[in-house]
């Protein structure tokens, strides 16, 4: 359990998240990306660019 | 296998995909280093560490990032999955479709223009409604479907006014009327190893933009048109989407060079990622093996 640096919302993370993993936060939809697992780090995900995909 | 390989895997943005890959690679017990492309760097006259990779698998989320740390590792002789010439290839739909006509692969009718002026003529020519795209762009950003002369000028004003050049190189598509559907293949090496048709009430039959995946049986017809396909970009792994025409049959549409398969996985129960993986470890052993027996 964490909290969103958002939006401050209770966060509960899957026991198999990893780094660098994007999570949605539930309470105000957010894409948080995972920096570290220990300390669990989390900070809003990079914004798409133009030259994303696939 | 050798247990001295030294595996690496750029990323950045850890989605599905990439954490299915890395469970493939702690399932096969193989050692692995995470690249993260926000903070590696590279002296073109001093490969240090790099020089130990025996192969590197490219998943970057940033086309540009993935080509360019590709160019130098593939300049240094170490190989990468896929290299940096299949990239540059399918990251250009331009280049793509050029390469797709050298081999004879077929493909929807594109034409290339240089001002609003001289695409407009072209649009005009070709006769309504065509698919305008812009050549570097991926999840069907900013692919329009150009219905009427209206629809032409305002669109290609726009792309005339913005800011980034290849905005104003104008590659035109013919619109094939495909049935509600596209075929997206997934190809590793010279197997076609699955195959999934995208449906959707849209014109855009992207998953990533809501189209509906269901299993598309591989067929001998399909995976000789995928191999021609991969082999005229390269080759390496591979996803060809494919549109259905009322007379031509397959044509190919783009080949994208670092797939997802979020989709495709759960749909087809083919296993994806152990074959990238298998993919990767056989090319890293091709050059783990060359330099033991330099």
């Amino acid at each position: 359990m964490t909290t969103c640096p958002e939006c401050e919302g209770a966060l509960t993370l899957g026991a198999d998240v990893i780094a660098g993993e994007i999570v949605v936060c539930g309470d105000c939809g957010v894409d948080l990306e995972v920096l570290s697992i220990t300390p669990l780090t989390l900070a809003p995900a990079p914004q798409e660019a133009e030259d994303w995909g696939e | 296998m050798n247990d001295d390989m030294k595996i690496g895997v750029l990323l950045s943005r850890v989605r599905v995909e990439e954490k299915w890959l890395l469970e493939a690679l702690d399932k096969r017990g193989l050692a692995y280093d995470r690249l993260d492309d926000r903070e590696v760097q590279f002296n073109l006259d001093a490969p240090g560490a790099w020089a130990d990779y025996d192969v590197v698998l490219e998943r970057s989320i940033s086309f540009g990032r993935g080509l360019y740390a590709t160019k130098v590792l593939n300049a240094w002789g170490i190989p990468t999955v896929n290299m940096a010439a299949v990239a540059e290839t399918c990251g250009d739909k331009l280049a793509t479709s050029t390469a797709l006509r050298t081999a004879g692969v077929p493909q929807p009718n594109v034409r290339l223009a240089f001002t609003p002026e001289s695409a407009l003529a072209t649009i005009e020519e070709m006769g309504y409604p065509v698919v305008l795209k812009p050549v570097i762009g991926s999840w069907g950003r900013m692919v329009s479907k150009v219905n009427d002369r209206d629809a032409a000028e305002a669109i290609l004003e726009h792309r005339e006014v913005l800011g980034n050049y290849q905005q104003r190189i104008f590659y035109i598509q013919e619109l094939i009327k495909k049935p509600g559907r596209d075929i997206r293949a997934f190809i590793v090496g010279d197997q076609t190893i699955a195959a999934i048709y995208r449906t959707s009430g849209h014109w855009i039959t992207n998953t990533a933009r809501g189209g509906q995946g269901s299993v598309c049986p591989v067929t001998p017809e399909l995976h000789a048109i995928c191999a021609a396909a991969a082999r005229a970009v390269g080759g390496g792994v591979l996803a060809i989407d494919l549109l259905e025409d009322p007379n031509r049959g397959l044509l190919v549409n783009e080949v994208n060079h670092t797939m997802e398969f979020h989709t495709t996985v759960p749909t087809t129960g083919v296993d994806i990622p152990g074959f990238i993986i298998d993919y990767t470890v056989a090319v890293g052993r091709r050059r783990a093996e060359g330099a033991s027996a330099r």
